[in-house]
């Protein structure tokens, strides 16, 4: 007796999960999910890098800086507090300041640097971001910004150690007389850096400072890949990085 | 009582004052706002009733994939491909976000921020 009611119990059960499960089956079958895929043009690499080669670079000469901002809807806000920065210039001594001294070349002294975001291996910014709008991808080595997911808080402007990113105090829609449809603008109350042109490189296309520089004293490659270019420079060049010590592990080279 | 007579002119006045929506709006039905849909096109990037209910939740998906997982493509159900860009291929068909967007986010009260950072303008190629 016993027996024939789990019996009974076992069969009814399995028929009716059978009977509920079909049309559930069914529907998950019809769905016929939608995919999500990368564009076959994307730049393929595991460790972008860029290498800056300052016997190139030209003093008088903004046309990177010009392109980025431009091309990235960055506002010009001629004021130090408000000022956003993706790629600008510094001198010897704030670029490099452990490495400065007072018998300098006059050529260092004197010579704007152009400076960036690091995309630094081991970035501080990414372990202080609370909401993972800043992360780091594991694919390619990009420190990203996720501007939705950004909420102000600004403890990735205290953790980075280069200066690289700039709080949005105002609107930055008033500050640009010209916008560039293809690139969203920020709004009040976000932090923004340079993202390595992430929305060039999925699309086959090389970081703009790089494009317009016109001495080709910017070079972007793939450090993973010993043919690549920067891994050619850097293999037969003296090269320094931006306060190594730190062991943020900057990903921007600087050939002197 | 005292005061009684503020009181109840103080609950009419309350009363007439918390039911003003009812009987200002008496017999008239409010219709939901006609939306120009695209004359060229036959389909969206999903079924007209899907995109009704969940284009957020799709953008979402498109946002997430395109700025964290560096997608860019969309294939939907039919296997039909898409550029997954809100201004590129929603305002590609959709021209005027005034007449798509804001007519129905200011009936049902939502204000989405998509277009604080996001440019109307159609992308130039
Ligand atoms: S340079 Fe600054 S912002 Fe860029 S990855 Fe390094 S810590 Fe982050
Ligand atoms: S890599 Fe792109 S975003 Fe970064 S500084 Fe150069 S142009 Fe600007």
């Amino acid at each position: 007796m016993e027996s024939s009611r789990r019996k009974f119990l076992k069969i009814a059960g399995l028929s009716v999960l059978g009977v509920g499960a079909k049309p559930v089956l069914d529907s998950l079958v019809q769905a016929g999910e939608p995919t999500y895929a990368t564009d076959q043009e994307a730049l393929e690499g595991t460790h972008w890098a860029m290498v800056v080669d300052m016997k190139k670079c030209r003093d008088d000469c903004r046309d990177c800086i010009t392109a980025c901002h431009r091309g990235h809807n960055v506002p010009e806000i001629n004021n130090a507090k408000h000022e956003i920065k993706w790629i600008w210039n510094e001198d010897f001594k704030h670029a490099f300041p452990t490495q400065e001294h007072e018998h300098l070349a006059e050529r260092l002294e004197r010579q704007p640097f152009m400076v960036l975001c690091n995309h630094c291996d081991n970035p501080p910014c990414v372990r202080v971001c609370p909401t993972q709008a800043t992360f780091k991808r594991k694919e390619d080595g990009v420190v990203m910004m996720d501007f939705h997911r950004c909420i102000g808080c600004r403890f990735c402007m205290a953790a980075c150690p280069y200066g690289s990113r700039s709080f949005n105090w105002f609107n930055p829609r008033n500050y640009l007389d010209d916008t560039n449809p293809d690139f969203p603008t920020r709004a009040k109350g976000v932090v923004e850096k340079c993202n390595f042109c992430a929305e060039r490189l999925a699309i086959g296309k090389i970081p703009l400072c790089v494009e317009a520089c016109k001495e080709k004293a910017l070079v972007f490659g793939d450090l993973d890949d010993p043919n690549s270019e920067v891994r050619k420079i850097l293999r037969e060049r003296f090269s320094i990085r931006r306060k190594p010590g730190l062991g943020t592990g900057p990903n921007i080279f600087y050939v002197i | 009582m005292y005061d009684g007579g503020k009181i109840t002119a103080g609950l009419v006045i309350f009363l007439i004052l918390i039911t003003f929506p009812f009987w200002y709006n008496r017999g008239k039905a409010s219709t939901t706002p006609e939306r120009p849909y695209p004359k060229d096109q036959k389909a969206c990037v999903e079924a007209t009733n899907y995109m009704k209910a969940s284009h957020m939740q799709l953008l979402n998906n498109w946002r997430d994939n395109v700025v964290r997982v560096a997608n860019r493509i969309y294939t939907n159900k039919n296997g039909k491909t898409f550029k997954m860009s809100l201004t590129d291929t929603c305002l590609d068909c959709h021209t005027s976000k005034a007449d798509f967007c804001d007519k129905c986010h200011n009936y049902l009260g939502v204000l989405p921020y998509c277009w604080d950072c996001h440019l109307t303008e159609k992308g130039k190629t």
